[in-house]
């Protein structure tokens, strides 16, 4: 979570709902010069990922010598055991976690909403998307072992499930503030019970949020390290658990083929979750 | 730290509450009666061992030979495998690769089942001193895998000089300043300090503990990083000229570059045992012996000595081994009586803690 | 119903309706879960704090305070104020870099805005491991920058630049870069325009509009983009490990040896709740102080 822990959290979710270009007017014309640090800045962020995808099509075996193109790291990627286990371990995660947080971060959302008056019980759903990862891949570690809980994919998908629950909440919740409450209100001075109004009107009107919400908490359970670090059993590791020991244990070029991969499905799910965001987001 | 601590009864020693359940639930350690006779293919096996350190097919060998289903799966360290031990009840894993002093400390706390010699015959394949080595006399709980010593690997091209001492290591010449690595490891950080200054590396003295910590302090801005895992492609690669090294180890490096040497220092190293050991929770004790059973049969150990480059403690695998191999790796080639002047890195009990806190205090200075 | 009647803005008052259906079943599993799952482990992990080690991890039942005390050890204390400045250095290096770039992304035209806004992300949305791996390759004795540069003729030897607490800087700064621009933008897009042009029409230099005008008021969103950076910078393990050599450790390091090598756990729960405490602190002073900035203004 280290890294994605912030990615939620109000100003960055409001950035990205900004991302809608037709949202602001348009801005001043600035001097040129002021383009130069923005260039800079995506070179600092882009060399080390043009260099590990060139050298995924490195012919040599030596990650720092250039010896001719060949694309032969890829199906060796293919054929590593460890790392399509570790895959298959991360989407079991991903998916369990997932389905975990789109449920209960969608009641929580719309019981805090409607039910709630002070902001604790809000701080207290979203706090696991702030809390350090460290501190809660441990302390569930020392209540795994307490219970004497046998570790594996299961303890991993609990344990996603708590800080994927909590940004799902905060995202569901941030479109509650924009639903007009009184579709809800008609919907019941027509005779609908609450649940049929639940299901029929709220969740709808929810939807958005509650598919960007399960796509956020699938992605960064997929990228997760530390609390899986944590609380998976060592014969169950999860993708960057294997990544982990592959760094660690003296890269072979199946890395960088695989980080290629791995960044070619970012960027499609980027732009698909763009799309979808622009066909069903903003309802005006 | 104060000393007198009341101890929980149903924890031996002193382990932890986790761990005092986990061994409570399974038994702890008793022998139970084995079938000799049980359908391994009706069993499945999961294994834990170090990374790299198996031939890629042993699982399907073994599979093939047995019937019995079996899965491999990697440690970092021995740090890393007994915490994960330790923290379940039921870790999930059948036979564990540990190091001698682990298994003595495993088995001490009932982690560990009792091996059933009877199913292990291929155990007369050892040599004689493989069976009373000091961690475990009688291989009760562990059956050695492979074993070796510790010394300084590097690249004559770069240090310029042959190193004898490990005093080359920790207070290296100015030229070498940034281009030596250590291990971090367990016993094998304060090995080098301790033999340099002539104490046993089993020492519980305050003193000559103290005196191991402030050479290491001094060493430590010299190096140019703590590495376990990838010092030998850290000379490959020529960022470091001389890394303290397991002799197997060093050649992977050897592999890749011939020009690469390895050297037991004068003062003297450690034998270290990596040994296989059952687990008490394990539902799989036949296929578990079986597995071990298998590894100690001499083809198959050849096999793992030829694909690990390691020397294995199995005579007939030794003997049996391609002479031009040890040409190659002159470490395969150091005798069983070389290795036993080497020092046995036991387990220490609670004073095993002094080094754990030497090993912090170390690494957490900046 | 009188609520109905009075209702203001739907976004604002969107809580207080009432539907008709008990609370508990839309709190309760969520809020079970988290206590069992969040609030019992942190509790936990307190009440282990005040116990001994047992030698293979877990506690032994003996009431003890020296694992507070130890905290104030000069080898702990030094680990964490080291923590505390590198976060700090990476912060402060992030603001720099990412101030002027979110400052021209906003202002690019829609459609670039987007383009660009998406490239500053993306490079987030790949594994961080492998991120944090690049930049071995990258930093290496005899890796890319040392190739390029003796290639180029500036330097005939290569230079140590990995294993060192600067390549802990860069790495922790690539790392979290992005999450100092997203919110930088997202106050500083919400600037309106006309604001700037009014100063800028009034005789005010670009500088002095910028200075009076746009700066101040992207100020909550540097603090956010502070906090965002310096919370994962303070509690990573990982990059001081992989490319900090083990030399230079980090109080995420400390908490992970304390669990997987010292087996310390009461040590380590000790430290972790420390880490949690003084970030917690952190977001606390920061929310406050951007509540009087975003208020101050308009009050005035």
């Amino acid at each position: 979570m280290a890294d994605s822990t912030a990615s939620v959290t109000n100003p960055s979710t409001t950035a990205m709902r900004e991302l809608d270009p037709t949202a602001r007017p348009r801005a001043v014309r600035k001097p040129r010069g002021i383009l130069v640090p923005l260039w800079l800045g995506y070179v600092f962020l882009y060399l080390p990922i043009l260099i590990v995808v060139v050298m995924s099509f490195n012919d040599s075996e030596n990650l720092f010598v250039w010896r001719g193109f060949s694309l032969r790291w890829y199906p060796e990627l293919f054929t590593d055991e460890a790392i399509m286990q570790g895959l298959v371990n991360t989407l079991v995660v991903a998916t369990g976690a997932t389905a975990i947080a789109t449920v209960l971060g969608t009641l929580l959302a719309y019981g805090i909403a409607h039910y709630t008056r002070g902001g604790l019980i809000r701080a207290f759903a979203i706090a696991p998307a702030i809390l350090p990862d460290l501190l809660l891949g441990i302390g569930l570690l020392t209540l795994f072992s307490l219970l004497t809980v046998t570790l594996g994919l299961h303890s991993v998908i609990i344990a996603h499930g708590v800080f994927a629950t909590a940004f799902v909440t905060a995202i569901v919740l941030a479109r509650m503030a924009n639903l007009d409450p009184s579709l809800e209100e008609a919907s019941r001075d027509l005779g609908a019970g609450p649940v049929r109004t639940f299901v029929r009107v709220t969740l709808p009107q929810l939807a958005p949020g509650i598919v960007a919400g399960a796509l956020l908490a699938f992605t960064l359970s997929i990228d997760e390290f530390v609390i899986a670090f944590f609380t998976t059993a060592p014969t169950q590791p999860t993708l960057p658990i294997v990544i982990y020991s592959m760094v660690r244990f003296g890269v072979t070029p199946e890395v960088n083929a695989l980080a290629s991969l791995l960044l070619l499905v970012s960027i499609v799910t980027v732009i698909a979750a763009q799309r979808l965001t622009r066909l069903t987001g903003t309802p005006k | 730290m104060p000393t007198t601590r009341r101890v929980a009864a149903a924890a031996a020693g002193t382990i932890a509450l986790a761990f005092a359940l986990s061994s409570c639930a399974s038994g702890g350690g008793g022998a139970e009666e084995l079938d000799p006779n049980a359908d391994l293919s009706e069993q499945t096996l999961t294994v834990s061992i170090w990374a790299d350190y198996s031939p890629e097919d042993l699982a399907e060998r073994f599979e093939e030979a047995t019937g019995v289903k079996t899965t491999i799966v990697n440690h970092t360290t021995n740090e890393d495998i007994v915490a994960k031990l330790t923290a379940s009840a039921d870790p999930g894993i059948d036979v564990a690769f540990v190091s001698g002093q682990y298994a003595q400390a495993l088995g001490e706390q009932g982690i560990l089942a009792k091996l059933d010699k009877s199913l292990i015959p291929n155990e007369k394949n050892l040599y004689p001193e493989a069976l009373e080595l000091a961690y475990d006399e009688g291989n009760v709980y562990s059956e050695p895998y492979a074993w070796g010593t510790t010394g300084l690997c590097y690249r004559p091209d770069l240090t310029g000089f042959d190193p004898t001492s490990w005093n080359d290591l920790l207070n290296p010449k100015p030229e070498l300043v940034g281009k030596t690595t250590m291990l971090s490891t367990d016993r094998w950080l304060s090995m080098p300090a301790l033999k340099a200054e002539g104490h046993s590396i089993n020492t519980t003295d305050d003193a000559e503990l103290e005196d191991a910590k402030a050479q290491l302090l001094e060493t430590k801005p010299t190096l140019l990083a703590y590495d376990d895992t990838t010092f030998y492609s850290k000379l490959v690669s020529g960022e470091a000229a001389m890394v303290e090294a397991w002799d197997g180890w060093c050649n992977y490096g050897i592999a890749e570059d011939p020009s690469i040497k390895f050297v037991v220092p004068e003062e003297g190293a450690d034998l270290w045992v990596d040994t296989m050991t059952v687990l008490e929770s394990s539902k799989n004790k036949e296929a578990a012996m079986a597995f071990i059973n298998y590894i100690l049969d001499p083809e198959v150990q050849t096999w793992v000595a030829e694909n690990i480059l390691y020397k294995v403690p199995n005579k007939a695998a030794m003997d049996a081994l391609d002479p031009a191999l040890i040409e190659s790796y002159p470490t395969l080639g150091i005798t069983v009586d070389e290795l036993m002047q080497q020092e046995t890195i036991v387990d220490l009990g609670e004073d095993s803690l002094k080094y754990v806190d030497l090993n912090a205090e170390v690494l957490a200075t900046n | 119903m009188t609520e109905t009647l009075q209702r203001p803005a739907p976004a604002a008052r969107a809580g207080r309706v009432r539907l008709g259906l008990a609370p508990a079943p839309f709190l309760a599993p969520g809020m079970i879960y988290l206590i069992v799952f969040m609030a019992v482990p942190v509790g936990l992990l307190a009440f282990y704090t005040f116990f001994e080690r047992g030698r293979f991890g877990g506690i032994v039942f003996e009431f003890t305070l020296d694992n507070w005390v130890k905290l104030f050890e000069p080898l702990y204390l030094g680990v964490i104020l080291q923590s505390i400045a590198l976060a700090g250095i990476v912060t402060l290096l992030a603001l720099l870099i990412g101030y002027p770039m979110a400052y021209a992304i906003a202002g690019l035209s829609p459609k670039w805005r987007t383009v660009a806004l998406v490239a500053v992300v993306l490079p987030f949305w790949t594994n961080f491991l492998i991120r944090t791996y690049a930049w071995i390759l990258l930093l290496n004795n005899a890796g890319w920058v040392n190739q390029w540069l003796q290639g180029l003729g500036i330097t005939d030897a290569p230079i140590s630049m990995l294993y060192t607490p600067q390549a802990i800087v860069v790495g922790l700064l690539y790392m979290y870069l992005p999450l100092m621009v997203l919110p930088l933008y997202a106050s500083l897009q919400q600037l309106d325009p006309s604001l700037r042009e009014a100063a800028t029409n009034l005789g005010a230099t670009p500088w002095r509009a910028f200075r009076t005008v746009t700066f101040p008021l992207s100020l909550p969103g540097a603090l956010t983009g502070c906090i965002f950076v310096f919370v994962p910078a303070m509690s990573n393990f990982v990059i001081p490990e992989l490319i900090g050599g083990g030399k230079t450790i980090m109080i995420g390091n400390l908490v992970r040896d304390q669990f997987f090598e010292a087996r310390d756990w009461p040590f380590g729960a000790t430290l972790a709740l420390l880490l949690t405490i003084f970030l917690v602190l952190v977001i606390v002073v920061q929310s406050a102080v951007s509540r009087r900035l975003t208020e101050g203004p308009r009050r005035g």
